[in-house]
């Protein structure tokens, strides 16, 4: 068990927050919707999901809500607060930047 | 939105603070659900529900963790950790009861040891006095004579002028002890009590439970104005708590005073060491002791004073003050007060009580009870490090996890704080049971009650507070040492545990025990010189008989005689004491040595002996009667004994000692030759040896001896030689006193053996106590060294049992154990005999004629503490030696 790296630690802070962006989401919701978009291969343990929930809540971010899911049992959603929808600009922003900056090394034709 | 931020998060963390049991469980909650329903997708596709459920498990990896780790997410407060570290620690002591009864009960030792002597330090010397207000600010006053040690006390006019110069001084009142034959019923019996100023429950803020205290005119005029306040136990013990009791008459030395208050219960008058029973005001002071009436008379000394100083006035301001009032009372009185200066004296230091006879002892204590502190905090310290291995895989898992060291730092002090709380509630408790079990070193005596209280009060708690703290730091931190080698490999490495001895950290474990032993050594020495000083002194010779002697005195001055009665009376009671069974011989003296009383004192001039330009030859000397020198065994060198015909009508003569030959006489025989005794010529008639007049401890010292009736003196004791134990003769010596006066008492009688010992009281409370606690520090330390020995015997069976297969003999490990024992203590020894060495002078008044590196107690010392090093080993050794071979190479 060791820490997952910062570049992990802070991608998978911005994979949750653009989640909720779309709408509010319980744990399992958010674990399963993980999976699907990013098809397994950030290979995101729901071991880390849950305290990086927990952070981004401490932070600010996201805010939680006891409601009633689906199948109509009382869930914990979380949903995008206002500061984390400026973080989650500031983020992809950042994100934009640097991921255009590597792709454009990564793309050098090699002489 | 920084702020927002902030505020939102401090917000979160009140609420965690208040509700982290709810969130905790919403937390819970959370991944229950969340693994409730990976399990129900895993059966949907098809796996069977243990299957599915151990499967959701693994993926979660550990729900215990994620816990953990949410919350550490979260954030958690200081009080939270607190809460949660304080319960953790309180299961893992449920748990290993074994290891928390001893640890507890080392710090309640080590702890309430400390609390203790605190107490004793507060109630004896601080804060002496119960119900007394503001003893912070409360000084003695007395004064230094140039060319003397020690003190004097004051005259009353000297006090009274004192009082109405000294503006930085509140208050200043007078509590003289004196003593009284209280006649109730057919009973009389001595007891103690104070002459005090009129101002004097008014200055202390006692405010009699009955009855008034004393008026302001009631400080004036000689025996003007019997009246008189008795404690509280002796309107309950003696008066059966009667009511009606202010205004009833009640005789004290045969004058009848009105009884017009009774004191508060809990309070015993301002004197360290015994509680007063009564109190009389300073108008009455020449009925309770000889010497006429002095309120007028500014060279009669005898006023036992104190001050309360104004409120932020420093003991440095007002000695100044007070040093100007005495420089004028020089000017103003030469032939009275050249030379005197008048000084403050901190309550602890009184000259005129049992304070400073307890310093000494109490302030040693301080010291000997930090290192049985120390001592108990190294046995908890290796047993928390025991415990620490292991619990080595339970930390590195969790450092691993992610939490911080400072957190885990925080756990075991924690841990630490739990138990040196235990350690000190039973140590407050212990030192509670304790406070007054310094009186019980005291030997009873008749007509004075002892009262020697601990006090726990603010200060004491606080102190003890503090050093729980300082417990608390060491031994948390004892094992957090070990924490710092704690690496994340940590417990996939097997600790390599090589022969007994040398493997990683035991370094820690083996300085504490060396640590532990050379304290309990040093401290062993220190009880060691102590008791071979007291048998030194209790049975050095001091120059008269003290086993056969005793001594008493008659109540000549309470009953009101006059000089020419007492002189009838006393010739009369020789007369007929020597006709008494098993008695050799009578003879009163003024003072009998080595009592609280003091010699008379004079400037002496001799034939032929020049003294230098600014000598001024003072002696002191005893008035005695015919016989003295027979009865107390003193060997008369030269010439004769005095007579009855030395009396008032013949001319003057007196006895010198040796010493006194020495000096004046150039060791010729003076017999026959001239001695000038306050201011009068006599004769010398005889040399006497030297003996001891004062302490024990004193060197040989010039001396002389008149007859009692050239300086008649009513208040005389009264010694008698016997072949019979004290107990036969005392009911014969009261009776032949009755059948001349039945209204007289007796007052105690004792050996003078018994004297000796009570005069070495102080050297005696501090052998016991040191031996006391030299003793539990030996049982601590012999403790920390089984443990360590125990433990690493554990540590290396493969070791053992791989040697015991190669051929090494049961002796041989024993040998192995106890020899690595034994280097342990060697090296305490070496250790706590260079600190002994270095700190056994600080000793100094407490030993007699022992050099504090007497090779003799360094030895036996050594051979106690080599004997309790064997016994501690040979348990471990002994598992050692009965190692199996065959199983353990098996495991």
């Amino acid at each position: 068990m060791s820490k997952p790296s910062d570049l992990v630690q802070g991608t998978l802070d911005m994979l949750i927050l653009k989640i909720l962006a779309l709408e509010p989401m319980n744990g399992w919701a958010i674990s399963q919707r993980m999976k699907q978009i990013s098809s397994d291969v950030l290979g995101v343990s729901d071991g880390s999901l849950y305290p990086a929930l927990h952070k981004l809540e401490r932070r600010g971010w996201i805010s939680s809500q006891w409601k009633a899911s689906e199948n109509n049992r009382r869930a914990k959603f979380y949903s995008l607060t206002r500061a984390g929808r400026k973080q989650l600009e500031k983020e992809t922003a950042n994100w934009n930047r640097v991921s255009s900056a590597i792709s454009g090394i990564v793309m050098l034709k090699e002489a | 939105m920084l702020f927002a931020q902030q505020s939102r998060s401090v917000r979160q963390r009140l609420r965690s603070l208040f509700a982290s049991e709810k969130q905790d469980r919403e937390m819970q909650e959370e991944l229950r659900q969340h693994l409730e329903q990976q399990i129900q997708e895993n059966i949907a596709r098809g796996m069977a529900p243990d299957e599915a459920r151990l499967s959701a498990i693994h993926a979660m990896g550990g729900l215990e963790q994620i816990e953990q780790q949410c919350r550490d997410a979260r954030g958690s407060s200081f009080l939270e950790d607190l809460l949660q570290d304080l319960r953790y620690g309180i299961r893992q002591l449920r748990r290993n009861k074994g290891f928390s009864v001893l640890a507890i009960l080392c710090l309640t030792l080590g702890i309430g040891a400390n609390a203790a002597v605190f107490s004793w330090l507060e109630g004896i010397l601080f804060r002496p006095y119960p119900m007394v207000v503001h003893q912070d600010r409360l000084f003695a006053v007395a004064e230094r004579v140039q060319g003397e040690s020690g003190a004097d006390v004051l005259s009353w006019p000297d006090f009274l002028d004192l009082r109405r110069n000294c503006t930085l001084c509140e208050d200043s009142f007078v509590s003289k002890i004196t003593s009284s034959t209280l006649n109730i019923g057919d009973r009389a019996e001595i007891t103690t009590g104070s002459v005090v100023s009129a101002n004097y429950f008014d200055a202390i803020g006692v405010h009699p439970a009955l009855g008034r205290g004393f008026e302001p005119n009631e400080d004036s005029g000689n025996d003007a104005h019997p009246v008189v306040v008795i404690s509280y136990q002796l309107w309950r013990s003696r008066f059966k708590g009667d009511p009606q009791i202010v205004g009833k008459t009640q005789r004290l030395n045969n004058v009848p005073h009105t009884i017009i208050g009774v004191a508060p219960e809990g309070f015993y008058g301002t004197f360290v060491g015994w509680a007063m029973q009564f109190w009389v005001p300073v108008s009455m002071e020449s009925t309770f002791s000889s010497g006429g009436y002095k309120l007028e008379d500014r060279g009669a000394r005898w006023v036992e004073s104190y001050v309360h100083l104004k409120p932020g006035v420093t003991r440095a301001q007002a000695q100044q003050q007070i040093s100007a009032i005495s420089s004028q009372l020089q000017a103003s009185y030469p032939t009275i007060n050249r030379g005197r200066s008048i000084g403050l004296w901190a309550l602890w230091e009184t000259p005129f009580n049992h304070a400073g006879e307890l310093l000494p002892t109490l302030e040693m204590m301080v010291a000997v009870v930090a290192f049985v502190l120390l001592i108990a905090c190294a046995n908890v310290g290796n047993l928390l490090l025991v415990r620490s291995f292991v619990r080595r895989h339970e930390m590195s898992l969790r450092l691993a996890i992610g939490a911080s060291r400072g957190r885990l730092w925080k756990q075991l002090l924690t841990e630490g704080l739990i138990l040196s709380a235990l350690g000190t509630g039973g140590g407050l408790l212990f030192a509670y049971w304790s406070r007054h079990a310094l009186k019980l070193f005291f030997p009873a005596r008749s007509g004075v009650s002892m009262y020697l209280p601990g006090t726990i009060d603010a200060r004491v708690l606080a102190l003890s507070a503090g050093v729980s703290l300082l417990v608390t730091v060491i031994v948390g931190l004892i094992p957090a040492l070990q924490l710092r080698r704690l690496d994340l490999s940590g417990p996939l490495k097997s600790e390599s545990s090589s022969v007994v001895g040398a493997h990683s950290g035991a370094w820690i474990r083996s300085g504490l025990v060396i640590f532990q032993v050379s304290l309990s050594f040093l401290l062993l020495i220190g009880a060691a010189l102590l008791l071979e000083s007291l048998q030194k002194i209790r049975t050095a010779d001091p120059g008269f008989t003290t086993t056969r002697v005793v001594t008493t005195g008659v109540s000549l001055v309470a009953a009101g005689y006059s000089d020419a009665q007492a002189k009838i009376f006393q010739d009369a009671l020789i007369d007929r004491l020597r006709a008494l069974p098993g008695v050799e011989s009578v003879a009163h003296a003024r003072v009998t040595p080595l009592g609280f009383k003091a010699f008379s004192s004079t400037p002496i001039a001799v034939d032929g002996y020049q003294p230098a330009l600014n000598e001024l030859p003072t002696v002191d000397y005893n008035q005695v009667s015919p016989d003295y020198f027979a009865t107390l065994g003193i060997a008369l060198v030269s010439g004769r004994e005095f007579l009855r015909s030395d009396d008032e009508k013949a001319p003057p003569v007196a006895i010198v000692n040796q010493t006194m030959v020495e000096r004046y006489w150039g060791g010729q025989d003076p017999v026959g030759r001239r001695v000038q005794v306050k201011g009068r010529w006599a004769r010398v008639v005889g040399v006497a040896a030297d003996s001891k007049y004062y302490s024990m401890r004193e060197g040989p010292k010039p001396f002389l001896y008149v007859p009692l009736r050239q300086d008649f003196d009513r208040a005389s004791d009264l010694n008698l030689r016997t072949t019979q134990p004290l107990q036969n003769i005392l009911s014969g010596v009261l009776r032949e006193v009755h059948a001349l006066d039945p209204n007289l008492a007796l007052y105690e009688m004792i050996t003078l053996q018994e004297r000796v010992n009570r005069a070495t009281s102080p050297q005696a409370v501090a052998v016991t106590l040191v031996s006391m606690l030299g003793g539990l520090a030996l049982l601590l330390a012999a403790i920390g060294l089984y443990g360590v020995m125990s433990y690493a015997v554990a540590q290396s069976t493969r070791e053992l049992g791989l040697r015991m297969a190669l051929g090494a003999g049961a002796a041989t490990l024993l040998r192995l154990v106890i020899s690595r024992g034994l280097k342990l203590t060697a090296g305490g020894v070496l250790l706590g005999a260079v600190a002994a060495l270095a700190l056994t002078r600080l000793l100094g008044n407490l030993l007699y004629h022992v050099s504090p590196r007497d090779p003799a107690v360094f030895a036996s010392a050594l051979a106690v503490m080599a004997i309790t090093a064997i016994s501690a080993c040979l348990f471990p050794a002994l598992r050692a030696a009965r190692t199996d071979p065959a199983r353990v190479l098996k495991n």
